[in-house]
């Protein structure tokens, strides 16, 4: 994919961006510079990990989903709803209470996105026997494939080329639908997301040309819609909640959340979440430093999806429910009845394409003008004063010498080497005044008592 | 464009630093990635037996278009027979160092297998110098 068509879920309201620094100090790639004080993210390095969202005071960042009504451009309109989804709400809801409600909030049918579990799992093995280079690491989450792209371009090819539950459950409902004798165009699938990630790989999908996804909608709004019936429902147009329930055994259930999938593939596997971990992990197996291991399942959020951005719950509480839920149907394994007979059409969909590198890392192209670049970045950190507190709209004095590097700022953009320019005549103050402006926004320096902690917050 | 990395002996926990280092330069540079991956390899492998065998080292690591040379210079005990320590599987590695994962034999191996000029010079008793060299292109 060409970098320009390049989607990212993740955006900037600016009309609540105040322009402080905990975005850009957290995110794993150095996506974000500060503009005219509001935030800015690079679309080609972001990996919507969620992050920037989990931190900002404001609550800027958000997650452009689709507008509800647009399941109604379809007359049958299916949720695609993952196990964390369920788990939300407290035991005594039922799956049927929430599939019912979900029913009535205007969908036909209701899937549940790991039901596909076993044949993916059949899947991963299989492919693991092929793909030689150890250790495979797992395609579940959306965010760690892009981080691997951008971050560690050397270790794309160990990325298991097997489709993602999201993918496989769509893929195989809406065959399931067609077989009943539906025409596709009137058969709309929404997943009912818990990360940002997982909207990107629906928007610009990674591996395969087109996704079997025609929408998403935020877990957080389908959560306060859903606990809203729950909570005033009445006789009166209730609906079944379909013939899908329940059909999920502890494997599926637990599938996303940690060790899922570690648990249930061969040899030496690893499970591992939370971005900073993973980046870790992935460093160690880039110098070959861990020798002898089969299977890497990464998950870009603690706790896995149970602690996926437009999660509402806790984490930790989510995880307990679901090992609960799990308990409840622990005499439910195997293929579901329902797909034993799709098992080789799924067998022939699942492969993904081998993915491509875009790695954000390199100064350049061509080795030579990036040999020369970096000289310059490393002259330009003896004066940079090693400080790295963003106050030039960069996380850090490195990443600012590298944006000078690329022209895309300047070094009179640190406060402290406008301080040696001032000392020695070399910049007018007003002048310094004026970059400040570009960076953090106009008249930033002027008194405000209405900003966060100020005595006349939020007035 | 030359790069200095010290390497400290018997701290396993830092092994690695030095590699991670070269290979975040390798990337800016757009070195391919297989390329990369040799290289990193090997030098790990340097500079886990540095660790493993030395006092203390050096890294010193130089790069141009066309290649990267990278000279380990350490003080330590050195190889009396280099070519007995180039064969798979001979170690001398402590138990100790063995139970953490490290000294398996294959390290000089490795990094031959892992760059394309590798010299070696050893002063028993006072320590060993390993230069490799890696074509870029």
């Amino acid at each position: 994919m060409a970098n320009d068509q390049f989607y990212h879920a993740l955006k900037v309201d600016e009309s609540l961006c105040y322009g402080c620094t905990h975005c850009m100090n957290v995110c794993p790639t150095g996506a974000i510079r500060i503009r005219n004080g509001k935030a800015s993210i690079r679309k080609n390095w972001c990996v919507d990990c969620g992050d920037c969202m989990k931190v900002c005071p404001v609550n800027a960042f958000y997650v452009e989903q689709d507008d509800f009504d647009k399941i109604y451009d379809y007359k049958y309109r299916v949720a695609l709803v993952p196990a964390v989804m369920i788990g939300q709400f407290p035991s005594n809801i039922s799956e049927s209470q929430i599939f019912s409600v979900m029913r009535e909030l205007g969908f036909t049918h209701v899937f549940q996105t790991e039901h596909t579990v076993d044949i993916i799992n059949d899947a991963m093995i299989e492919a693991a026997r092929k793909q030689t280079e150890k250790p495979l690491i797992s395609s579940f989450c959306p965010a760690v494939v892009r981080l691997i792209q951008v971050k560690f371009p050397a270790l794309v090819d160990q990325i298991l080329l097997v489709k993602p539950p999201i993918d496989a459950s769509a893929i195989f409902f809406r065959k399931k639908l067609q077989d009943e004798g539906i025409p596709d165009e009137e058969i709309g699938i929404f997943f009912v997301t818990p990360c940002a990630a997982k909207i990107a790989a629906v928007k610009s999908p990674v591996g395969e040309t087109k996704s079997p996804v025609n929408g998403v909608i935020n877990m957080d709004f389908m959560y306060n819609k859903v606990y809203h019936g729950i909570k005033n429902r009445s006789g009166s147009g209730v609906r079944s909640p379909g013939e899908n329930l329940p059909n999920l055994g502890p494997k599926h259930i637990k599938w996303t959340l940690t060790n899922g999938e570690a648990t249930h593939m061969r040899g030496r596997c690893l499970a591992i979440d939370e971005i900073h971990n993973v980046i870790d992990i992935l460093e160690k197996v880039e110098n070959d430093e861990i020798p002898d291991l089969d299977f890497l399942e990464l998950r870009a959020c603690d706790e896995s999806c149970a602690g996926g951005v437009l999660v509402v719950g806790n984490r930790f509480l989510t995880v307990e429910r679901l090992r609960k839920r799990a308990e409840l149907f622990k005499d439910i394994h195997g293929i579901p009845e329902d797909l034993a007979s799709y098992v080789d059409f799924m067998k022939t969909r699942l492969p993904l394409k081998p993915l491509e590198p875009r790695s954000m890392l390199k100064l350049d192209e061509d080795m030579t003008v990036a040999l020369r670049k970096m000289q310059q970045v490393r002259k330009l950190m003896c004066y940079l004063p090693g400080i790295d507190c963003g106050a030039c709209g960069a996380p850090n004095c490195l990443s600012l010498a590298q944006d000078i590097v690329q022209k895309e700022a300047q070094l009179s953009s640190c406060v402290f080497i406008q301080r040696t320019m001032e000392k020695h005549k070399k910049l007018h103050s007003d002048h310094a005044i004026r970059i400040i402006d570009k960076v953090w926004g106009k008249d930033r320096l002027d008194k405000d008592c209405t900003k966060l902690g100020a005595k006349d917050e939020g007035t | 464009m030359e790069f200095r990395y010290e390497v400290e002996g018997g701290n396993f926990s830092r092994a690695g630093h030095a590699s991670s280092a070269v290979k975040k330069i390798l990337k800016q540079l757009n070195v391919d990635n297989r390329i990369i991956k040799r290289i990193v390899v090997a030098l790990y492998e340097g500079e886990v037996n540095v660790v493993a065998h030395a006092h203390k080292g050096n890294i010193l690591v130089y790069i141009d278009e066309q290649k990267i040379n990278i000279k380990i210079e350490d003080e330590g005990p050195g190889i009396p027979d280099i070519d007995l320590a180039m064969q798979a599987g001979y170690s001398t590695a402590s138990a100790a160092v063995r139970e953490m994962g490290f000294g398996a034999g294959m390290g000089l191996p490795n990094i031959k297998k892992n760059t394309d000029e590798l010299k070696i010079a050893s002063d028993v008793g006072k320590g060993t110098t390993l230069e490799m060299i890696t074509y870029l292109q």
